[in-house]
């Protein structure tokens, strides 16, 4: 169980359900550790920002976590968190490791013209 | 509409801000916080802290929240994940420019700015950074399950890492640029006697090798000149911590390692402007001695503020 402001996903079918109700979807996969807070904030922040996008995090240690650690686009990830961007219900793009405002909002931009 | 003048303005929410931050509002002055990353600073890298006096054992994360908590609670108003593009210190009035345009004004500041790990700065490693480089072994270390890994760096952090990363790993090599180590006697002597760390000495990685992900890094001994190539699979870094202080060239007085140079009250060579934490010229950074500075920089800028209003009055009588 994580501990920030943004939407935990339990499952992998909620995380099914949110990428085919949502347009846009940023989903950050880690734990509460210090590679991965830095992206749970940036996002809790552009979550107010942006609200042409959806911010959820998901437990990378949760059985569930499968359908983002098993997702070909994150083949050769070694480092957390694992963050997709989910556009039309698709991976429109996917991460590694520590990520700065600026590159989130520049993947947003790029991706989602958010 | 007149814009506010905040009491005191502070740079940066590692411990240092946020001691400042809760102190400065506590004394009931008007506070505001920017902080360019996420509140906590290098404290949220820290997964166990487990020598902050009264707390017996927590998360870096759960006292940097703590202290948020804290600071807002007393009326600190703490702004974060934001850019800073331009300082105006020598006035009466200071001023600070952020990227967005927005400028806030304060009688005084608190620079604390704190440090950001140092990289390499070789080839590859941008690359590589998450597949195959990490700077967070307890984060990042079961990706590295039974696969050969190295090491950099010669500190406590490095040889305590590389002991912790031998959980996973089948092989650390620790490379270090000198041929002694810094590292207190305890950590060397760890690593020594662990069978699964193996050491090179005198030598720097120069490069970083691979496809998708990291499959060698390419060793130069400082010695000899002469270069190798080690194949491995993983490469943590730890190799200490730089200061946030590049903005302050310039303004503010810095030792030759860009530490700003303070008085024992945390003043800096510009009236009103003081600093704390891990961005001054000093030996030991902890967050025990991050909260020390904070707190004697918000009590010597709270006296200045007073001062200042005391001073306006009379030149207004």
């Amino acid at each position: 169980m994580l501990r920030t402001a943004l939407h935990e996903i339990e499952t992998a079918e909620e995380l099914k359900k949110l990428i085919s109700e949502n347009e846009n979807v940023m989903v950050c996969c880690g734990r509460m550790g210090p590679m991965c807070i830095p992206v749970y904030d940036a996002m809790e922040e552009l979550e107010v920002e942006k609200p042409n996008v959806k911010f959820f995090s998901m437990a990378f240690d949760s059985p569930e976590a499968w359908i983002v650690r098993n997702d070909q686009a994150c083949k050769g990830f070694m480092g957390l968190p694992f963050t997709m961007y989910y556009k039309n219900g698709k991976v429109a793009h996917a991460t590694t490791s520590i990520q700065t405002m600026d590159k989130i909002k520049a993947v947003l931009k790029d991706k989602f013209n958010a | 509409m007149e814009q506010k003048i905040y009491d005191v303005l502070i740079i940066g929410g590692g411990p240092a801000g946020l001691t400042a931050g809760i102190y400065a509002s506590r004394a009931k002055l008007s506070v505001l916080i920017l902080n360019e990353g996420a509140v906590g600073g290098q404290m949220i890298l820290t997964n166990e802290v487990a020598n902050y006096p009264g707390v017996e054992k927590t998360t870096g994360y759960h006292l940097a929240n703590s202290m948020k908590k804290q600071a807002r609670e007393f009326g600190c108003i703490i702004k974060s994940n934001l850019q800073i593009a331009n300082y105006e210190l020598s006035g009466a009035v200071k001023n600070v420019e952020l990227t967005d345009g927005s400028i806030y004004k304060a009688l005084s500041v608190i620079i604390a700015t704190g440090g950001k790990p140092r990289q390499l700065n070789v080839l590859g490693e941008d690359t590589f950074r998450g597949t195959g480089i990490s700077y967070c072994a307890t984060c990042d270390g079961e990706f590295f399950t039974g696969k050969d890994i190295v090491v950099v760096g010669g500190g406590n952090s490095a040889l305590e890492e590389a002991v912790s990363l031998t959980k996973y790993a089948n092989k650390v090599t620790i490379i270090h640029q000198f041929n002694h180590f810094q590292a207190f006697e305890y950590a060397i002597a760890e690593a020594k006697e662990n069978p699964k760390i193996s050491f090179v000495y005198n030598s720097v990685i120069s490069q970083f090798n691979g496809n998708e992900n990291l499959q060698s890094v390419s060793v130069k001994n400082v010695v000899t000149g002469d270069v190798s190539k080690l194949p491995t699979q993983g490469a943590f870094i730890f190799i200490g911590y730089l200061p946030n202080t590049n903005a302050f060239k310039g303004i503010l007085d810095l030792n030759d390692m860009n530490e700003i140079i303070t008085t024992s009250e945390m003043e800096t060579n510009i009236p009103g402007v003081f600093a704390a934490g891990d961005s001054i010229a000093k030996r030991y950074r902890q967050i025990t001695t991050a909260v020390a500075d904070g707190t004697i920089a918000a009590l010597s800028a709270s006296d200045f503020v007073a001062k200042s209003k005391q001073h306006h009055l009379v030149m207004q009588n």
